[in-house]
């Protein structure tokens, strides 16, 4: 039996994004049980571990804060254990150094970056909202059994956005106006700016390829 | 790029598809989840539910119905009718809704949106706007509920309002074109496009696929909304989209 916790601070996209994961693991071979982590003790119990998100970089970070014991538990988890994780949207962003979405906010620093808002060009709206295509910069067990031709198209909501700092955690980018962060990854972990658990078929093969992957 | 959404909507009254939809091969075709199903597999960008229950005791059903429709529904999901309160929007996002559109509520108070915007991010808060235009003033004016009562207000300088105060998408029904499936009252969307920086869905009058298209190229709108001719069955969501490809818009 493998556990996947998905980490519950009241973030908007936590039923969605457990039913999704539920739906995936019916139709899988292993047998697998989706746990809602709600503190520190949760997260000792599972093997992968998702940190949904949804609404502003600080409030998220203080969510996760505010529930004793968590970071540091996730931490250890994460970094020292090597549990597979998957960041989705702000969910992802927190991964980096520092956010800058209303006040400056620090993030955990698991993958180089900062969070900065979406370049504005003319016409361009904010926020990024609606079905865009990902390209893939490089080769990845998350992108298995999708298309890099202009068909793998996801669900994206956000105005801030995910520069990394070293070119080699970048995985996925979409076009809207400059070059948006989709996927980003190192070592065992992994974070998506779009919704897998809002883009249909292909957001549950996404969520297919995190359970099945082995880093 | 980003693509051109379509958006089928499905009023809601007490539990149910009002009037009933058209599909085949559906067990309950007034049961909002079932269709919500259908809208899926035919690869809708977003489904919309609007609540126009007016008993207050049948209110919480379209929670329930929010809640089921995300455990099959993996797609974005709009919900809106009869929210005036904080709670009616947290309530909703924790059923599984990506944005809940507010109307009246924030008509009445504008700082509404602004409040709801900080709390939930702006990218959950959808401001629907009835529109009608007053002829003898060369102008249109904001309806409030359920279009029963104009208020005057020019929807012009409204929506820039709203936005600046958080409004992360507009929803705009013409109140002249609702029903008559003349298609969309284009001039109005092109004049909230050309001054607002948000997503704007255009509603109200869709009778054809033109009217999809010109609601993309002439209103410049960003997604299109409509109900009965994709409820009657009269085209699926995906003949809307070869149409629309066919003819130069960027779609899933």
């Amino acid at each position: 039996m493998e556990i996947i916790g998905i980490i519950d601070y009241g973030s908007g996209n936590i039923h969605s994004a457990t039913k999704a994961f539920e739906t995936v693991a019916k139709d899988l071979k292993k047998e697998i049980k989706i746990l809602r982590i709600h503190n520190a003790a949760d997260i000792k119990l599972c093997d992968r571990i998702v940190l949904p998100g949804v609404g502003a970089f600080k409030d998220c970070k203080a969510g996760l804060v505010n529930i004793d014991g968590l970071v540091p538990t996730l931490e250890k988890k994460i970094l020292d254990e090597g549990a597979p994780f998957l960041g989705i949207c702000v969910g992802m962003q927190l991964l980096a150094d520092i956010g800058f979405e209303g006040e400056t906010t620090p993030g955990f620093g698991w993958i180089s970056g900062v969070v900065d808002k979406i370049p504005t060009t003319a016409g361009l709206k904010i926020p990024h909202m609606g079905w865009n295509t990902i390209k893939f910069n490089r080769a990845h067990s998350i992108f298995n059994g999708l298309e890099n031709k202009g068909e793998t198209i996801v669900y994206f909501v956000h105005s801030y956005y995910f520069q990394v700092k070293k070119m080699e955690d970048l995985l996925g980018i979409c076009d809207y106006g400059s070059e948006i962060t989709a996927v980003i990854g190192k070592d065992n972990i992994i974070g998506c700016q779009f919704h897998p658990e809002k883009s249909q078929k292909i957001g549950l093969k996404f969520i297919k390829n995190f359970i099945n992957w082995s880093p | 790029m980003l693509k051109s959404r379509i958006i089928p909507c499905l009023d809601v009254n007490n539990g149910r598809v009002v009037k009933g939809t058209n599909f085949v091969n559906l067990r309950d075709a007034g049961d909002p989840v079932e269709v919500a199903k259908i809208y899926d597999e035919q690869g809708a960008d977003e489904v919309c539910f609007l609540d126009i229950t007016a008993s207050h005791e049948n209110r919480d059903t379209i929670y329930d119905i929010v809640r089921k429709t995300a455990e099959v529904c993996f797609m974005p999901l709009t919900v809106g009718g009869g929210v005036s309160k904080i709670e009616n929007i947290r309530t909703l996002l924790l059923s599984g809704a990506d944005k809940v559109s507010v109307n009246s509520a924030a008509v009445k108070d504008n700082n509404f949106v602004r409040y709801a915007a900080d709390k939930y991010g702006s990218q959950c808060i959808v401001v629907a706007v009835d529109a009608k235009k007053n002829d003898a003033q060369n102008k249109w004016e904001v309806y409030t509920h359920g279009g029963r009562i104009n208020t005057e207000i020019d929807v012009l300088h409204y929506v820039e309002r709203i936005v600046s105060l958080g409004a992360g998408e507009l929803l705009i029904t013409s109140m002249d074109k609702d029903g008559t499936r003349s298609g969309f009252d284009n001039i109005l969307i092109k004049k909230i496009t050309d001054i607002v920086n948000v997503p704007v869905i255009a509603s109200g009058g869709v009778g054809n696929l033109q009217h999809l298209v010109d609601g993309i190229k002439l209103g410049h709108a960003d997604a299109v909304l409509a109900a009965s001719i994709f409820h009657f069955g009269e085209y699926t969501i995906n003949e809307a989209k070869q149409y629309m490809k066919k003819r130069g818009i960027n779609v899933r």
